[in-house]
């Protein structure tokens, strides 16, 4: 007994002595604890699936697929691998987010702003958009438009036919594909012009920071933009075709080959998820041009500047401030409710990977383990992005 | 301080139980059943002839059937069955994770399920193959018709995605697959006209015609594409339940291979064919215990359930799903039903 007294109290003299210990040891015995019931559990899961004789790991990524995908970016073909039938549906996902979120953003801000205007009829109008949109559930929104899409576009047979090169029935619209030549230069082109006005921009800033002098920047850039891409498309030889879609007939069967085809659920699904997720954006934006003081306004009228320099200088950089973080929620909201794409056959991730590659290799665990983490590597990356772009927008105190 | 000798005691007591904890008792799915009451049975979320509920919640169809035969074995009711209803996304993690003690739920028997993700076949109860459904007006008639951009729904997790894989590479015809997640987005859109057939089992397309708004202006093409032979699964690694499973099964065949039925099966059981003692498990016979079963397990099932035949009419025959039992048929009757003996 007296030995063990005697070593907790050099123990306790050693711990006041090193402070570091006494905050670091808890936080240390808190993570070891969790890495322990983390690590037991699987082990457990790993031992019972074993003992069922059920494979486990991550070797059936490289097995054949053998199922067909109906939409795809880059080739896929029944013979591919589980990978890049990830990877389809992977890219997939990231087209029809990078759509919504682009279109929720444009309507959000149109409708937010409406929202604010003074003629009632626009506002109120803008008010029902929000209130009836936000207000159904998404997957009923989907069904909805989806069904509307396929009733509202014409047979096969009969297709809506736009300037003669643009197809539109049940089965997708049919658009001309573009074919390039010396495409490369076009991109020459491009980054040439966006460094000449980012130049541009440099020296005008200087001049007016040096002499008070404004240049037009707007203008200029547009103007610097065209003659660059206009000169490197005529010195390049830069070429644009088009391979119209060709309607094919066989016994009732109607294709079109030839363009490229949209299909109807990534215009239900683009479409509804913007709609859904814009009048969240709306409330946003309400919210960050309604929490600037009206001083603020007035205070830039009295020193002279115009209306637009008002709205650019003062009142869009203060409102970004307070729209930025809620529209970032709003942007990883609508990447994950893409998932709701297996409902109407829109060959997502969740459909493609965690759907059919799931059934075809029983990998549960695995493939819902890699789905999460595509997930979240997609939430983190947007977030990180709208957090730097917040930043650069965000007060700096000097 | 204090707090801290405390982490570390609670931290020893933790390491000691989670290291001691390793192995834990193997539990027979046979007894527990019998401890429980009730079987434990996934079925499909609803397929008109092999498992769907009715408006009151009563579950009928032939893959039902064969959760009642187990009940009956088992527990001598047949009533005694708690049903889920599975996706086919669903039904095989289900199994795996013991929410259900038997999947009879139109499954495909093939070699990646039996033999890599932990389940086990128990036989047949439903030879299907899979077919094309197209509109009748688009003049379609074989499936040598279809040519490039055919437009084909369906819905995932099943072996359906990579027949039609298959079909359609050897026959060299390029296709879009529309695949939805549930069987009846897939039949509404087909229904609309997204694609120009729509492809299943046999037996599902001749059920989901009936949910159309005009059954009559489809057509089933006369090819089968591939091999589906439906029939109950149980986890990997438990022999006893797995025999239970099976031996239900085919006593329930092997009874209208006898003539043996619900109505007449009283009078069977003093009959001298000795084949028939054994399927009605008259006095002396031994597959009841056998099976760790009652005695009367086998009586239980016809009594109950009725015999394959009777199945097969109440569910498929009557409702106009599949009159004809093409190779449903007893084998000794052109079909290619054929169990082991019950002996």
């Amino acid at each position: 007994m007296k030995i063990l007294s005697k070593t907790l109290n050099k123990i306790n003299i050693f711990l006041e002595n090193n402070p570091k210990i006494t905050i670091y040891f808890p936080q240390f015995l808190i993570i070891l604890v969790l890495t322990i019931i983390i690590s037991y559990f699987s082990l457990n899961a790993s031992t019972n699936m074993a003992a069922r004789g059920i494979e486990t790991g991550f070797a059936f990524l490289k097995n054949k697929a053998s199922f067909d995908i109906q939409f795809s970016l880059i080739e896929f073909d029944s013979n591919d691998s589980y990978a890049r039938a990830y990877l389809v549906g992977l890219l997939n996902t990231l087209l029809v987010s990078g759509i919504g979120i682009f279109f929720a953003t444009v309507i959000g801000f149109f409708v937010g702003i409406i929202r604010l205007s003074t003629n009632i009829l626009a506002s109120k109008v803008a008010e029902a958009y929000i209130e009836i949109f936000r207000n159904i559930p998404l997957l009923l929104q989907i069904f909805f438009w989806y069904f509307a899409v396929l009733r509202l576009l014409p047979s096969s047979e009969n297709s809506l036919i736009l300037f003669d090169f643009v197809f539109a029935n049940i089965k997708g619209i049919y658009v001309p594909r573009f074919v390039w030549t010396n495409f490369n230069f076009l991109t020459y082109g491009l980054v040439v012009s966006i460094l000449a006005i980012y130049i541009f921009r440099f020296y005008s800033k200087k001049k007016q920071d040096l002499t008070g002098v404004q240049v037009p920047t707007f203008t200029t850039s547009l103007i610097i933009f065209v003659v660059i891409n206009l000169l490197f498309i005529i010195i390049g030889n830069v070429g644009l075709s088009l391979t119209y879609p060709v309607l094919e007939t066989n016994r009732g069967i109607h294709n079109y080959s030839g363009g490229v085809s949209v299909i109807p659920e990534l215009i239900a699904l683009a479409f509804s998820l913007s709609l859904y997720t814009s009048t969240f954006i709306a409330e946003c934006v309400r919210a960050g041009i309604l929490g600037i003081d009206k001083g603020q306004k007035e205070a830039a009228a009295s020193i002279g500047l115009s209306k637009s320099q008002i709205l650019k200088l003062i009142v869009i950089p203060q409102a970004l401030r307070i729209i930025i973080p809620p529209v970032t929620n709003q942007y990883l909201n609508l990447t994950k409710n893409s998932s709701l794409a297996a409902a109407i056959a829109y060959p997502d991730i969740v459909l493609v990977f965690a759907g059919t590659a799931l059934m075809q290799t029983g990998k549960a665990i695995e493939i819902v383990s890699i789905t999460m983490l595509t997930y979240l590597t997609l939430s983190i990356s947007i977030s990180l992005f709208m957090n730097w772009y917040n930043k650069k927008n965000s007060l700096t105190e000097r | 301080m204090k707090i801290i000798k405390l982490m570390i005691s609670m931290f020893a007591v933790f390491l000691i139980t989670a290291c001691g904890n390793q192995t834990t008792k193997k539990t027979s799915t046979l007894d527990t059943t019998k401890k429980q009451g009730f079987v434990k049975c996934g079925v499909s979320q609803g397929l008109p002839g092999f498992s769907n509920a009715d408006a009151g919640g009563n579950w009928t169809g032939i893959d039902v059937d064969v959760c009642r035969a187990v009940a009956a074995a088992v527990l001598g009711d047949a009533t005694k069955v708690k049903y889920t209803p599975l996706s086919a996304k669903e039904r095989f993690t289900a199994l795996q994770a013991g929410d259900i003690d038997v999947l009879s739920r139109n499954t495909t028997w093939t070699l990646e399920r039996d033999a890599a993700i932990g389940l086990e076949f128990v036989g047949v109860n439903f030879y299907d193959g899979q077919g094309f459904m197209v509109r009748s007006s688009s003049g379609i008639k074989s499936v040598k018709d279809f040519k490039n951009g055919t437009k084909v729904c369906t819905n995932t997790g099943t072996t359906t995605e990579l027949n039609m894989a298959d079909f359609f590479k050897a026959a060299g015809v390029t296709y879009e697959p529309v695949v939805f997640e549930k069987a009846d987005e897939v039949v509404q859109a087909y229904d609309a006209g997204r694609c120009d057939t729509y492809t299943t089992d046999k037996s599902g397309l001749a059920a989901q015609r009936t949910k159309m708004s005009k059954p009559d202006d489809h057509i089933v093409l006369p090819e089968t594409i591939s091999k589906e032979p439906l029939g109950p699964v149980v986890r990997e690694g438990d022999g006893d339940w797995a025999d239970v499973v099976r031996w239900s099964l085919n006593v329930w065949i092997e009874a209208e291979e006898y003539g043996v039925n619900s109505s007449n099966i009283d009078s069977m059981m003093d009959s001298k064919n000795p084949a028939i003692q054994r399927i009605v498990g008259a006095e002396g016979t031994k597959n009841g215990a056998a099976l760790n079963l009652d005695q009367k397990w086998s009586y239980n099932i016809i009594k109950q359930v009725g015999n394959y035949a009777e199945s097969y009419k109440r569910n498929l025959a009557d409702t106009g799903i599949m009159p004809d039992r093409g190779p449903n048929a007893l084998w000794t009757k052109g079909g290619i039903l054929y169990v082991p003996p019950v002996r």
